[in-house]
């Protein structure tokens, strides 16, 4: 359930990756601060590095008590005190973080962390996502895995969010690591069935493969059937998604499957499994915990002539007594929405993003929810759906409200009046993510005095430019009373008209921000100076289709270097003020680039993508990306 | 949305067969998003003037985007899907809107009721078999004739062109595929 999971929220996924391990805070970059003057060589009994014996006792003493530490950005500081520290530090860091794939080379970061067990990296910058990074620009796997073939032969974990992955490369990570266990794929591309096949097979020691919102792309001959392949004897599996596969699997083998394997918690199938087969594949496995339904709906082919009974798949989820999660809801028949109720009281998580519903099915579901801490849901439900969720969900932390219709002139059926109510009813709110036509300031403000614990703001008005609709002004107080009042703030997506006003209210109040997104939004170069200037924690920047220029990107050079990234596209920025910014920063890489028809030698630029990076440019740059 | 209307004007004074508002003219296939969902059921609802589509707004994964390749809320059903079934023998066509139907049963009880008095699936039906021996095929978008049932029902009536009754022999070659 990570719809566009940037890590900075607690969201399902990262929240399950070890407890003790890869906690929500933040730090850019592999750790390695860019002032650090310290080399990378970390290798015991090296002459000219090793410490006296009375340092080396140190030394180990300091790494049993490192070893308990778990969160990254204590480790980066406490690698920071000194030569000793940083050596103990890189010897017991397990888990290595990598928020920006290009920041750092795969031999450097391996270099310095000789015993990391797992890895998370993250490649594209998150605008990929909507289609506004073209295609072949980068953040392949491949130089990692073969990298780590050789260095990591102990590693147990990968996670990987917007890259690139072959199926050679997963074929080489499966026959390379023999104590792997978990892969979690997210929004990653390049592979197929064949390259989950060699994961299955060979990997004997999978406990995790989650694939989340992958690109799986398979030629239709060339189809695996991929699930077959998991070694015949009883697995170690606890937790199998594959939501976004989108080729059917061969449902006998996933029966036999989940039925050897009895440590299975977490399963999420396609929308290709129908709700017979999803039926009897609970009746498997009544001590999952997450369930992702498929379909749930009856699919004639699998399911045969008589269609099944609701009565009959209601008792599977009343066997099913350790429900806390359920999504999927593919294309789900509102007639058997209701046997899910036994579960309701139990859900923490409930994600029906997919499940076109009407507020009158959703509201007997809703209104049995009482524990629920998550909720995804389609606009459909309208503002009333979400008033049923105000009235009982009292414990929500995350709400997303997706739109059925993702255009801009579309008609939602929800608005400002949904989120009045969820504010009123949902004081413990941390994290939204809402899609409406209509809103007004009076409805944001309201949010945030009584939403106080949020931490995550993110709305957005389909329609470009769109004022508050009752008064017709801009949306400037709304979101300026979100940084003024949610002092947790970390994260906010801002829409609708908005001036420069709002950008001021943001450097103004917006201290803890670390994530910022901008659309269609300010008046002039003032803006984004605002924001660079005053947001001292900003860490990532997306802006696009708003009338900043080279000034305003100039006067973020004091900051660029304690950023992750920042992206730009469709702005007023030229050739000249990106090349002065590349040159008085000699440590952050500017690409520029445009559409691949665009004409690279114009001064106006596209697409800008700034990034800090201990390794300069790289080496794999596309010949549409130019790198100042 | 898409210029439908021809930007030249004439488009609506152009006589053609076919409900006011949609237009069997190619469209422009020039479309900034790579959009899944199948245009020709929703002409009738675009009325609103064409607004030029600006890539990857608004910010929805295209994984999600597809999701819902023309499919609708039932209460928004106006405009209907109103496809062409013939039968096999049947001296004429008829026209239903799959948009009633809320699933593969209730499609073949309509279809049913509609060609009974052809008496094809009494008579197969008196003969022993399950009312098999004939099938019910349609056209989907790329003009491939698939057996109806094989996809989830908001799939089916997303890309499905018209209906075709089969009956006899070519129908027991498509059975044998069960």
């Amino acid at each position: 359930m990570t719809e566009d999971c940037d890590g900075e929220e607690k969201d399902e996924e990262t929240r399950r990756w070890s407890p003790g391990q890869g906690s929500s805070s933040r730090g850019g970059g592999s750790g390695a601060a860019a002032s650090s003057p310290l080399k990378t060589r970390c290798v015991r009994g090296r002459v000219d590095q090793a410490p006296p014996f009375s340092g080396q006792v140190l030394e180990n003493v300091l790494e049993n008590v490192l070893q308990f530490l778990a969160c990254r950005r204590d480790r980066n500081a406490a690698s920071l005190v000194c030569r000793s520290w940083y050596r103990a530090e890189a010897r017991t860091r397990l888990e290595l973080f990598i928020g920006n794939c290009y920041a750092v080379s795969p031999a450097r970061a391996l270099g310095r962390f000789r015993c990391a067990r797992a890895l998370v990296l993250k490649g594209r910058p998150r605008f990929a996502d909507f289609n506004l990074v073209p295609v072949g620009w980068g953040a392949r796997f491949s130089p990692w895995v073969a990298a780590m073939a050789a260095a990591y032969p102990w590693l147990e974990r990968v996670c990987l969010k917007r890259m690139t992955v072959s199926d050679a490369d997963l074929a080489l990570l499966a026959r390379s690591f023999s104590s792997f266990r978990d892969l979690t794929l997210i929004c990653c591309d390049g592979f197929g069935t064949p390259g989950l096949a060699a994961v299955a097979e060979l990997c004997r020691n999978l406990r995790v493969l989650d694939l989340i919102d992958n690109d799986v792309e398979d030629e239709d001959e060339e189809v695996v059937d991929w699930i077959s392949r998991f070694p015949e004897t009883a697995t170690r599996l606890e937790s199998l998604s594959f939501e976004c596969v989108n080729c059917p699997v061969n449902f006998a083998a996933l029966e036999a499957l989940v039925a050897r394997s009895p440590s299975l918690r977490r399963l999420r199938v396609n929308q290709h499994v129908s709700v017979g087969q999803l039926r009897c594949l609970m009746v498997r496995t009544p001590q999952l915990t997450h369930l992702g339904t498929g379909s749930f709906e009856t699919v004639p082919a699998a399911d045969g002539a008589a269609e099944l009974d609701v009565a009959e798949l209601e008792s599977s989820f009343v066997a099913s007594k350790s429900l806390v999660c359920l999504s999927g809801f593919r294309m789900v028949a509102p007639e058997y929405l209701p046997a899910i109720y036994p579960v309701c009281t139990g859900l923490v998580s409930l994600n029906l993003s997919y499940a076109v519903t009407t507020a009158e099915q959703l509201k007997p579901v809703v209104l049995q929810c009482h524990n629920l801490q998550t909720f995804w849901v389609l606009d459909t439900v309208g503002d009333e759906g979400l008033r049923a969720v105000a009235k009982t969900c009292k414990h929500l932390r995350e709400l997303r409200v997706f739109p059925f219709e993702a255009t801009e002139d579309s008609e939602s059926a929800v608005s400002d009046a949904g989120l009045m109510a969820i504010s009123e009813g949902c004081q413990k709110l941390r994290s939204i993510l809402y899609f409406c036509q209509r809103m007004t300031n009076a409805a944001v403000v309201t949010m945030s005095k009584n939403c106080q614990e949020l931490v995550v703001f993110r709305l957005c008005i389909m329609g470009r430019h769109r004022p508050d609709h009752i008064t017709g002004e801009p949306m400037d107080e709304g979101f300026g009373a979100i940084v003024m009042n949610c002092k947790k703030l970390t994260r906010l997506a801002v829409s609708g008209l908005l001036t420069d006003k709002v950008f001021e209210y943001i450097a103004k109040h917006g201290k803890l921000v670390r994530t910022l997104s901008v659309a269609f939004a300010g008046n002039s170069d003032l803006s984004l100076r605002y924001v660079l200037e005053g947001c001292h924690k900003l860490q990532k920047l997306e802006i696009r289709d708003s009338p900043f220029g080279d000034a305003g990107l100039l006067s973020g050079i004091h900051h660029y270097y304690n950023m992750r990234f920042l992206w730009m596209n469709s702005c007023k920025l030229s050739l000249r003020g990106c090349k002065e910014v590349a040159q008085r920063l000699p440590r952050l890489v500017v690409e520029v680039f445009g559409d691949h028809n665009k004409d690279l030698d114009s001064d106006a630029v596209e697409k800008l993508y700034l990034y800090r990076s201990l390794v300069g440019p790289r080496d794999d740059v596309p010949s549409f990306v130019k790198i100042l | 949305m898409e210029d439908v209307k021809g930007s030249d004007g004439l488009g609506d004074t152009e006589l053609r067969l076919g409900l006011p508002g949609t237009s069997t003219a190619t469209r422009s296939a020039k479309r900034a998003l790579p959009e899944g969902d199948e245009e020709s059921h929703d002409e009738l609802r675009r009325t609103s003037a064409a607004k030029a589509q600006v890539v990857g707004w608004p910010p929805i994964r295209s994984y999600r985007k597809n999701s819902f390749p023309g499919r609708k809320v039932e209460a928004e059903a106006a405009a209907g899907l109103y496809v062409k079934v013939s039968m096999d023998g049947a001296p004429y066509l008829r026209k239903i809107d799959l948009g009633v139907y809320k699933g593969y049963k209730e499609l073949r009880e309509g279809l049913d009721n509609m060609f009974k008095c052809f008496s094809l699936a009494e008579l197969s039906r008196r003969e022993g078999g399950s009312g098999s021996e004939y099938a019910i095929t349609y056209e989907d978008k790329d003009g491939d004739l698939m057996l109806v049932g094989d996809v989830p029902w908001e799939m089916f009536i997303s890309s499905c062109k018209r209906l075709r009754i089969m009956k006899g022999s070519e129908a027991r070659g498509l059975n044998s595929r069960h």
